[in-house]
């Protein structure tokens, strides 16, 4: 399934290198970073208790995935009882497969999509556009990306690298508009090329933020509108959403959709915040005649079977460990060359595509713990990159790394070699000097970017001796 | 097996280990009954931003919002205010064909504008509401907590006539208004009850906006650009 050309890890060293390099860009996430950091705090401050609702949202999340199977079941009886149908796919395949049986199905042709995250983890889009479908993102920032033939940059802000120039020549290119610098005329050309898509459409697929087991819901969550269309005009809709996705009870919501604005935007409730039960129902005036749900799993069973990261599943896809993350802020989200950025992305991704590709993610961190500081469902972020560094050596130890540990336990145990090593060490450094920056040089991975310490004049063994000889 | 079988098995297995709580560090498992309290709505109640103690407090909390998010709220005396100020809004906006659908408050208002109307009520042309210049509705709740309206396809007239034209005219009562996002999920649960969910439900905050352009607040992204609520 994964179609990377070269190793994920050669890539991920080679973007971030370029991208921390690139001031212009650095500058232009650090502004929109400084702008989504006041709104966010300022309104996390409005709450009363913003520390107990973390707490609560995370025990229901915890409560929610210990009955995961029961909650599911709950919604597959509601949710069918009004007309809808339920599919449950346990790979990118498999999801594929379903969607595509259904499009052939009606005889579709034109496909419009809302925010679907899942949707990139299974490649849906390339499928589709090498099948012939015309298949359009309704959301701008990712119609934007899709324009631009790239991914999204940010899960929460598809586009936030991109400058308005940028998006006026790409328009220019693809839909031969004329040159504007004005975001809102910007937003306008989009709004125009894309409204007669919604009512031209066969087909809409959405994602969905959650998915609420006692009265058969799902929940969308956005602020353009653009989702509320696709799940308004064409014949067919399709939600894609992994089996996690799940609140208990319809009260719940209550909570998750103000947190989840908060820490995603800063604002006191995203624009749209959507709950879909059916297909058109008996009397309705409009709607979808089918609704389909199709529940994908993608090893999420298997990140469920740790019970030791198994809060990773809690994500509600705010961003803002993303927004927080000093790594981000400086190798970008393109560089991570994976669905989801950031720290999520890194404790995540490893379970879902394999730990010995992805593990380099968890060492690109600082484990300052911003992002499990930030986590409105207060997932341990920053542990978890620990323990994907941990099983990952557990899973494959380094031939040299573990000599060099072995010969240090050596060393360490017996005194007199110990400090006879030290003593030959302050000897030979000066010889160092001579090989630094060659390929001789044995400790080049550390000196490219830092200076090697100097090897003390005196080691605590002998300052000790001297002291207690006095 | 089927898929669904298969999946369903690899969730049972996986939930055979538990997961620690959250917030309590360490391996074990230290089971801990979900406090009452928290679970309980009136828990997340007392949690989130504070509405204010009563209703004046409340449209106050309504009205201070809805300037921020860019909507637009007039209070009036009757429905023969909301009528003449409608007229006044459609005559300023150069409104040429109007979108409705059937409800006590909403029909007579379509009329007072004295345009041509199309209702939503047995199905309707998409393409010929796409023409209209703004989609009249009625609501269910407004929240004060958070400047939302919340409204379903039963109560106002399908899934796209409040986000398809570019103008939303909500009409409502004032004591429709309610307190917190708590106490408008409590409402629509009583309205609604077990299994006459309609097919959609939204809460609507502020007018459609999008930042994607260098996260420069637009309005108008896909939905409408702008929102009016008359409250009675
Ligand atoms: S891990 Fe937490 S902070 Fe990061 S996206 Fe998910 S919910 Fe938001």
């Amino acid at each position: 399934m994964s179609d990377v050309a070269i190793a994920p890890r050669a890539q991920f060293f080679e973007d971030a290198d370029r991208i921390t390099h690139d001031t212009e860009h650095r500058r232009r996430i650090q502004t929109a970073m400084g702008k989504y950091y006041v709104s966010r705090y300022s309104r996390q401050a409005l709450f009363r208790n913003w520390q107990e609702a973390r707490q609560t949202a995370a025990e229901t999340k915890w409560a929610a995935l210990k009955e995961l199977d029961k909650h599911l079941e709950a919604f597959e009886r509601n949710a069918t009882a009004r007309g809808t149908q339920v599919h449950w796919t346990s790979t990118g395949e498999q999801a594929r497969q379903v969607i595509v049986d259904i499009i052939r199905r009606h005889n579709a042709r034109r496909i419009v999509k809302s925010k679907v995250m899942t949707s990139e983890e299974i490649h849906l889009n390339q499928l589709l556009e090498q099948l012939g479908y015309d298949v359009i993102e309704s959301d701008l920032g990712e119609y934007i990306q899709q324009l631009k033939g790239e991914p999204p940059y940010h899960f929460v802000f598809p586009c936030m690298h991109l400058s308005r120039e940028e998006i006026s020549d790409l328009f220019e290119n693809h839909l031969g508009t004329a040159q504007t610098h004005d975001p809102e005329e910007l937003t306008m050309i989009a709004r125009r090329v894309l409204r007669q898509k919604y009512i031209d459409a066969d087909i809409g697929i959405t994602g969905a933020n959650f998915v609420v087991a006692d009265t058969g819901m799902i929940s969308i969550t956005e602020n353009e509108g653009n989702a509320r269309l696709t799940a308004a005009l064409p014949r067919v809709m399709i939600t894609l959403v992994g089996i996690e996705k799940v609140l208990p009870k319809f009260s719940d919501l209550a909570l998750f959709l103000p947190m989840l604005a908060t820490a995603g935007t800063g604002q006191p409730l995203t624009g749209y915040n959507t709950m879909y039960a059916g297909p058109k129902q008996p009397g309705e005036s409009d709607g979808p005649i089918e609704w389909h749900v199709i529940f994908l799993d993608n090893n999420r069973t298997a990140l469920l079977a740790d019970p030791q990261q198994r809060d990773a599943l809690h994500c509600i896809r705010c961003g803002a460990c993303l927004n927080v993350c000093p790594i981000f802020k400086n190798v970008g989200g393109l560089s991570y060359g994976t669905t989801y950025q950031g720290p999520i992305g890194s404790v995540i991704t490893p379970h879902f595509r394999g730990l010995q590709d992805w593990k380099h993610l968890s060492g690109a961190s600082s484990l300052c713990g911003a992002c499990t500081e930030t986590c409105p469902v207060k997932i341990d972020l920053h542990h978890h990159l620990l323990h994907n560094r941990r099983n990952a050596i557990d899973e494959k130890r380094g031939f040299l790394e573990g000599m060099l540990w072995r010969g240090f336990t050596f060393l360490i145990n017996r005194p007199k070699l110990f400090s006879l090593s030290i003593k030959l060490g302050r000897l030979f450094q000066p010889l160092h000097a001579l090989v630094k920056g060659t390929i001789f040089d044995p400790a080049a991975a550390w000196t490219k970017s830092r200076e090697l310490p100097e090897v003390a004049h005196e080691s605590f063994r002998d300052y000790w001796k001297r002291r207690q000889s006095k | 097996m089927t898929e669904r079988e298969k999946i369903f098995t690899r969730i049972r297995d996986a939930l055979k280990t538990q997961a620690p709580m959250p917030g309590h560090h360490g391996s074990s498992h230290k089971p801990h009954a979900i406090s009452e309290a928290r679970n309980a709505i009136a828990g997340a109640r007392q949690w989130l931003p504070d509405p204010g103690a009563d209703s004046a407090a409340w449209l106050e909390q309504f009205q201070k919002l809805s300037a921020e998010l860019k909507t637009v709220v007039h209070l009036c005396n009757d429905e023969a205010d909301v009528h003449s100020k409608l007229r006044e809004l459609a005559l300023a906006e150069g409104w040429r064909k109007v979108a409705a659908h059937r409800h006590p408050l909403i029909s007579p208002a379509a009329t007072a504008i004295a345009l041509p109307a199309l209702e939503t009520d047995g199905g309707y042309d998409a393409n010929e509401m796409a023409k209209c210049d703004v989609g009249i509705t009625a609501c269910d709740a407004l929240v004060a907590q958070t400047g939302s309206i919340f409204l379903t396809t039963r109560s106002a007239g399908g899934r796209a006539l409040s986000v398809l034209p570019p103008h939303h005219v909500v009409i409502a009562h004032r004591d429709q208004l309610v307190p917190d996002l708590p106490a408008a999920f409590e409402l629509m649960t009583r309205l609604y009850g077990e299994n006459q969910w309609p097919s959609m439900s939204t809460l609507i905050t502020g007018p459609s906006r999008t930042g994607d352009i260098e996260r420069i607040l637009v309005l108008g992204a896909h939905g409408p650009r702008k929102l009016t609520v008359f409250l009675i």
